[in-house]
């Protein structure tokens, strides 16, 4: 059989830094972080009150008043990420074309926020008063299911949910979409938006979230220094448009990178925490690497997964490490949720627009408030500001509960 | 405008998203103002909430444009 090669032709990004790629690139490599105080709901009774938000969002500025309205946030997310990634990559789906554009895309947690108001109402009014929307709001495969109504995008329509992994094995079922034969192009990546009273209590109950710098937002996510307390909750959307190599050619687009290579694998180990070895992590990364035909001394940039919890960060290190030997501090290593927080579901999405427009425009965004280096987190981390360099690969990992892990590597697209 | 037909006419402008000039007497929920099923599950269920009343299915289902709703409205 003959595979396809896949290339990156067209990025999109709202999130806590911006909202669109270039606002969000620019403050990346400025080094803003995006984290401030919640105003999504009144968090004055929650332990952690800060996160990565989407500010000013109008959803109207991207679908009709009415259509809002029967959707939950994290699809309106989707359909506005997907109509600026459209317009990014200059890609018209037509119906001679529709039947091959697919729609894979990573949901963490589907609409949470829609759940917690009908069960408000229900507990307030009988079941008689729910609205026949709460389904089809909360479903998390809506989100797919409005950009392929809005775009016109008839070929597969799948989400993937596999918590904090979800948008980057959307990315890697994506590429093999594409590699087969089976769709031409592919909007995918990964939406999330659950900043909502449930969604920061329930990480919260699981010590999962920063709590020490409420007052000092932009301190608090702080992957691999000693002080780092745990993620901020952070939402938004990074979508791709992955696309044939002989289609975007034909079409003469903007080819920003190739995907080279995809690994995915299991801790089997523990509902919330990673393996202490790394060696699930270690087991995804080689599978990458693997399937690329890649030996590790060619990779040059990992997005890390780097999330600022205490477990992820040290265990993510020990990983790369352990697959990376001697190589492994010659790697330059950037933990952008330091940035924007911690997207959820939509995480990968957005890291893997990072990693390619990180190999397109020969920068490699830093790591902010790595002040005190933990011992154990001893590689080189870009804790100077970004960098301007050429990498040749970039590598992203995403690592979720359920002990999933997920990497996928990206090429310098020469032209 | 009497006040059931004021209150409907909201009603319809606030879910369906359309302009009040556009909900006339005679506008079809589906075809006038581009109500689909579950659009019109809901704003029944709008009506009920606002006049405080229920609305048998089989009597909702009558309710084809906005007039057939203040009639509905009115003798209840």
């Amino acid at each position: 059989m003959n595979f396809k090669r896949v290339v990156v032709s067209g990025l999109s990004a709202l999130t806590p830094l911006g909202n669109d790629l270039k606002t969000t690139w620019d403050n990346l490599v400025a080094g803003h972080s995006g984290i401030a105080p919640i105003t999504l709901f009144d968090a004055s009774a929650y332990d952690s009150r800060i996160a990565g938000e989407v500010k000013n969002f109008d959803p109207e500025a991207f679908m009709p008043f009415k259509q809002t309205k029967r959707m939950d946030r994290f699809s309106q997310f989707a359909v506005a990420g997907a109509k600026m990634l459209l317009e990014n990559a200059a890609y018209q789906i037509t119906p001679d074309n529709a039947e091959d554009v697919g729609v894979i895309m990573g949901v963490g947690l589907g609409g949470l926020h829609t759940i917690e108001v009908y069960h408000e109402k229900l507990l307030a009014s009988g079941p008689g008063k729910i609205s026949p929307f709460m389904i089809p709001m909360l479903i998390s495969n809506m989100a797919p299911g409005q950009v392929a109504i809005f775009t016109g995008a008839k070929g597969p329509n799948i989400i993937t949910t596999t918590a904090c992994a979800s948008a980057l094995h959307a990315i890697g079922c994506a590429w093999n979409e594409i590699l087969l034969g089976r769709c031409v192009s592919v909007i995918t990546g990964g939406v999330e938006a659950t900043i909502t009273p449930l969604g920061v209590a329930g990480f919260t109950a699981l010590k999962a979230l920063s709590t020490k710098n409420n007052d000092h937002p932009q301190k608090a996510s702080r992957p691999f220094d000693k002080e780092r307390d745990g993620f901020v909750i952070g939402e938004g959307a990074g979508l791709l448009l992955l696309e044939s190599l002989e289609s975007a050619q034909a079409r003469g687009a903007t080819i920003y990178a190739e995907i080279v290579g995809y690994g995915a694998s299991c801790d089997a180990y523990h509902m919330t925490a990673p393996h202490e070895s790394g060696e699930g992590m270690a087991r995804a990364m080689r599978s990458a690497l693997k399937s690329a035909g890649l030996q590790p001394e060619a990779i040059d940039h990992i997005n890390a997964h780097a999330t600022s919890t205490f477990l992820n960060d040290v265990t993510e290190t020990k990983a790369i490490k352990q697959l990376f030997g001697s190589h492994a501090p010659h790697i330059k290593i950037s933990a952008t949720k330091s940035m924007t927080g911690h997207l959820l579901g939509a995480a990968g999405g957005v890291e893997s627009v990072f990693s390619a427009l990180a190999l397109h425009e020969g920068i490699i965004p830093g790591t902010i408030n790595l002040d005190n280096p933990d011992p154990d987190c001893d590689l080189d981390y870009v804790s100077n500001g970004s960098e301007h360099r050429q990498c040749q690969y970039a590598m992203c990992n995403s690592f979720g509960f359920g002990g999933t892990n997920a990497s996928v590597i990206f090429k310098r697209w020469e032209g | 405008m009497s006040d059931v037909a004021a209150k409907v006419t909201k009603i319809i402008v606030d879910q369906l998203g359309v302009n009040a000039e556009d909900v006339k007497p005679e506008a079809s929920f589906v075809e006038d103002l581009g109500a689909d099923s579950l659009d019109l599950t809901e704003l029944v269920m709008a009506m009920e909430e606002e006049f405080d009343i229920e609305i048998a299915d089989g009597d909702a289902q009558k309710m084809l444009k906005v007039q057939d709703a203040i009639d509905y409205i009115k003798n209840r």
